[in-house]
């Protein structure tokens, strides 16, 4: 076995603990809550052809949501929810995280559980119900005595149907900040680490048989009465429960929570961060993999407290511009913005850009003899473009195709780690890549140049939540990254996540760690 | 002079849905009396049962049990202190033999052991063993086990009155006389009042001390088997009661013939 794997594997099982625990938290109040809601709407409902109609349809139609974009949902909800509630009644809570991931996720599980309870109630034999009217059973008793009992299986088949899909969706809640064993998938993903995705799946997969067949012990022992067995299956849902609630298992209380997005570059630079932190011995966690529209929000409400964001971005995704302005003043503008608007300070530029820019395989380029987006827009009707899942939604793209005329044949939306291999295979044409991507040289693709300069700059800058903003030991930790990552160091960091090579290791604490000997080996020079 | 009646129908009428089932019925039962209702399907014969425990509601008349209007009555006590035996028999699938008979006695708040003990005996009394059908399921009885609990069952509650839809039905002719026979034993040796509905001429010639018969919602003959059997002034009612003579007649030459 090669180093690079044992090390992965070792990586992936130390952070087993934290993220089996919040996948099992996480996915058992969701489905606690989710049979709490739906037996009594079952039962509500089931002399009540028209409001369980309803129901059922209303169950169907959240089902039929993607998870991803259901857990998504629930973020703005919530936030919206945790404002009010601290303006009305002083009593904030965390929108991020485990409140909406486990909002979500009960959602889901209702449709599985009410259906199956509303089957099994109605189904149960009219001889028999009539034969407890006879024997003299009031409604309650009716319910209590022979309904519910005879329905129990069926419900039973539902609980573990609704068992298997939140375990399984679970994994779906890292984008908005609940650590699952969703985290190893998407960081995965993100740094091709087909060690962590596998690892992810496997595990979900194994929670989930494990918990169907506990389920299906109770399940067993309440029809045939063996309370033993029963028991014994309860005991096994309690023992996981209990050791996901042990302090050995769940995080222990850190002091600083660290955003990343969803890309490689923002892990290596949070991991960088947080050793930053741990260096000046102050306890902080990542949390990775959120949405990019979820984590300026986040840190706004101080769910966490820094992250690295591109001056660029916020231009035009929350202060809606569509004019480009030298660096300096988009930062500067963008900087106070931040400060007047969502309280949050911008402390200072890591010192390179990670902008948006259309790239094409060098030959390529050259038959066509195009240098430049203009000379792009001649041929684009014949040439698609492959982008990020947001790029194509951007107001820069639609800049870009205002400026210059663009019409491509087709637009993909692609994970940024397959679009290169893409290109490099001739599957797609140009590329909307980033500067700071180490695979733009990897892959010998040449940047189109921009001369009508309708892409912003997109520095790489340090923001902080407000309750951060005062903090001199934060500050005091970070100040040795400003200025302090040139866009070449970037991209070899980004290379070696990302394409590892002989002997190096390719997890972003690895690549920080590398990247902090570069850092302090130019500062000696 | 007529004992006391237990049950009795005042110019009853019932409808369905705008549909007859039962029209201007009145009949006195009295108490220890066995009453067989004979009539084809669909005669009204089931709804007339389920008025006396108010399992159904009269559309117009009045019901009386043991002198009471079954409408000023709590239809959860009056059911309680009434044993029914269903056609279907509708023996609780989740439960045992005796948590099926113990059903009625727990409902009105008997302790343990006083059930445990009324298990028994009703076991005892309905032929069935303790050891080997005390606790087992429905599922694990033959069909004439089956019934005798659900007999069992309706006798749990020490009720004067019980009612019957069809109970020997579905059973097959050794088990069904076996357990009729049986039943005509229970309800003389307790004194109950019973009412069983019926299709079948023989059984209610057999068991019952009177016959009443229902068509088209309406008590087309009411009296004695031994004066029915001699001939009643309704057609139909003669076709009826035509059968178990005519067998009975017939199974008498062949033994006189064989003998």
């Amino acid at each position: 076995m090669n180093a690079a794997l044992d090390g992965r594997l070792a990586d992936a099982l130390a952070r087993l603990p934290d993220y089996l625990g919040g996948h099992v938290r996480v996915s058992m109040a969701a489905l606690a809550l989710g049979i709490a809601l739906s037996v009594p709407l079952a039962l509500v409902s089931i002399r009540r052809p028209a409001l369980r109609a309803v129901v059922l349809a209303l169950s169907g139609v959240v089902q039929t949501i993607p998870g991803l974009a259901l857990l998504a949902l629930f973020y703005p909800l919530l936030l919206g929810l945790a404002m009010l509630s601290e303006r009305t009644l002083g009593i904030g809570f965390s929108a991020l995280g485990f409140v909406p991931a486990v909002l979500a996720l009960a959602l889901y599980s209702l449709l599985p559980v009410l259906r199956n309870a509303i089957t099994g109630l109605t189904g149960v034999d009219p001889a028999i119900e009539e034969a407890a009217l006879g024997v003299g059973m009031t409604r309650r008793q009716t319910l209590l005595l022979v309904e519910l009992p005879l329905a129990l299986p069926v419900v039973m088949a539902g609980v573990r149907t609704a068992a298997v899909w939140v375990i399984g969706t679970a994994t779906l809640s890292t984008p908005i900040g609940q650590a699952s064993l969703g985290n190893y998938i998407f960081a995965g993903l993100q740094t091709q680490n087909w060690v962590f995705v596998l690892f992810g799946c496997a595990a979900a997969a194994l929670l989930a048989l494990v918990f169907d067949q506990l389920l299906a012990l109770i399940e067993d022992g309440l029809r045939t009465r063996r309370r033993l067995r029963a028991a014994l299956g309860g005991l096994g849902i309690a023992l996981v429960m209990l050791s996901a609630l042990a302090p050995g298992w769940s995080r222990p209380g850190a002091r600083y929570a660290i955003g990343a997005k969803t890309f490689t570059e923002q892990y290596i630079l949070a991991a960088l961060i947080e050793q930053r932190l741990a260096a000046a011995g102050l306890s902080a966690m990542r949390r990775e993999g959120l949405g990019s529209s979820v984590i300026l929000d986040a840190l706004a409400a101080n769910d966490i407290d820094v992250y690295v964001d591109y001056t660029g971005t916020i231009w035009a995704n929350a202060l809606h511009r569509t004019d480009a302005k030298p660096r300096a003043d988009v930062t500067a503008e963008v900087g106070s913005w931040l400060k007047e608007r969502r309280g949050v300070t911008l402390m200072g530029g890591l010192g390179f850009e990670n902008a948006y820019a259309l790239a094409m395989r060098r030959p390529r380029a050259a038959a066509l003899g195009i240098r430049s987006i203009a000379d792009l827009a001649r041929a684009a009707p014949t040439l698609t473009i492959a982008g990020d899942y947001e790029f194509f939604s951007r107001p820069e793209w639609a800049a870009l195709r205002a400026a210059y005329g663009l019409n491509f044949r087709a637009e993909r939306q692609m994970q940024p780690e397959f679009m290169y291999p893409a290109a490099a295979a001739g599957e797609v044409d140009v590329l909307a890549a980033y500067t700071s991507e180490g695979r733009v040289a990897q892959y010998d693709l040449v940047v189109l140049e921009d001369p009508k300069h309708v892409i912003p700059p997109y520095d790489a800058v340090i923001l902080l939540a407000p309750r951060a903003a005062g903090d001199q030991a934060l500050a005091d930790a970070l100040q040795p990254l400003l200025g302090a990552i040139d866009v070449d160091l970037m991209r070899a960091a980004n290379l070696r996540a990302s394409a590892g090579g002989a002997g190096v290791d390719p997890s972003p604490a690895a690549v920080a760690r590398w990247m902090w000997e570069e850092i302090e080996k130019r500062r000696r020079k | 002079m007529p004992r006391a009646s237990v049950i009795s129908f005042e110019q009853v009428g019932k409808s369905y849905d705008g549909l007859r089932t039962l029209d201007g019925v009145s009949l006195a039962i009295a108490e220890r009396e066995f009453v067989a209702v004979l009539g084809p399907s669909g005669a009204g014969k089931t709804t007339l049962l389920r008025l006396i425990n108010r399992l159904a509601e009269a559309s117009e008349g009045t019901v009386r049990v043991e002198g009471e209007d079954v409408r000023v009555a709590d239809p959860i006590g009056l059911r309680r202190r009434i044993g029914y035996v269903f056609q279907s028999i509708g023996l609780f699938p989740h439960m045992t033999v005796a948590e099926n008979i113990a059903i009625t006695p727990r409902l009105l708040g008997w302790d343990a052991a006083a059930r445990a003990a009324r298990v028994d005996e009703l076991i005892d009394l309905v032929r069935l063993d303790r050891a080997r059908h005390r606790d087992r399921f429905p599922h694990q009885l033959s069909g004439g086990e089956r019934q005798r609990v659900g007999i069992a069952r309706a006798l749990a509650a020490r009720p004067r009155i019980v009612l019957m839809d069809e109970p020997f039905g579905a059973l097959d002719p050794l088990t069904r006389d076996a357990l009729s026979r049986d039943f005509r034993e229970l309800h003389d040796a307790l004194g109950l009042t019973s009412v069983m509905i019926t299709h079948d001429a023989l059984e209610a010639v057999l068991l019952a001390d009177r016959i009443v018969v229902v068509r088209g919602g309406k008590v087309i003959a009411d009296a004695a088997p031994r004066a029915l059997l001699g001939g009643d002034t309704d057609p139909y009612v003669r076709e009826l009661m035509e059968t178990p003579r005519r067998q009975a007649e017939r199974l008498q030459r062949l033994i006189a013939g064989g003998a």
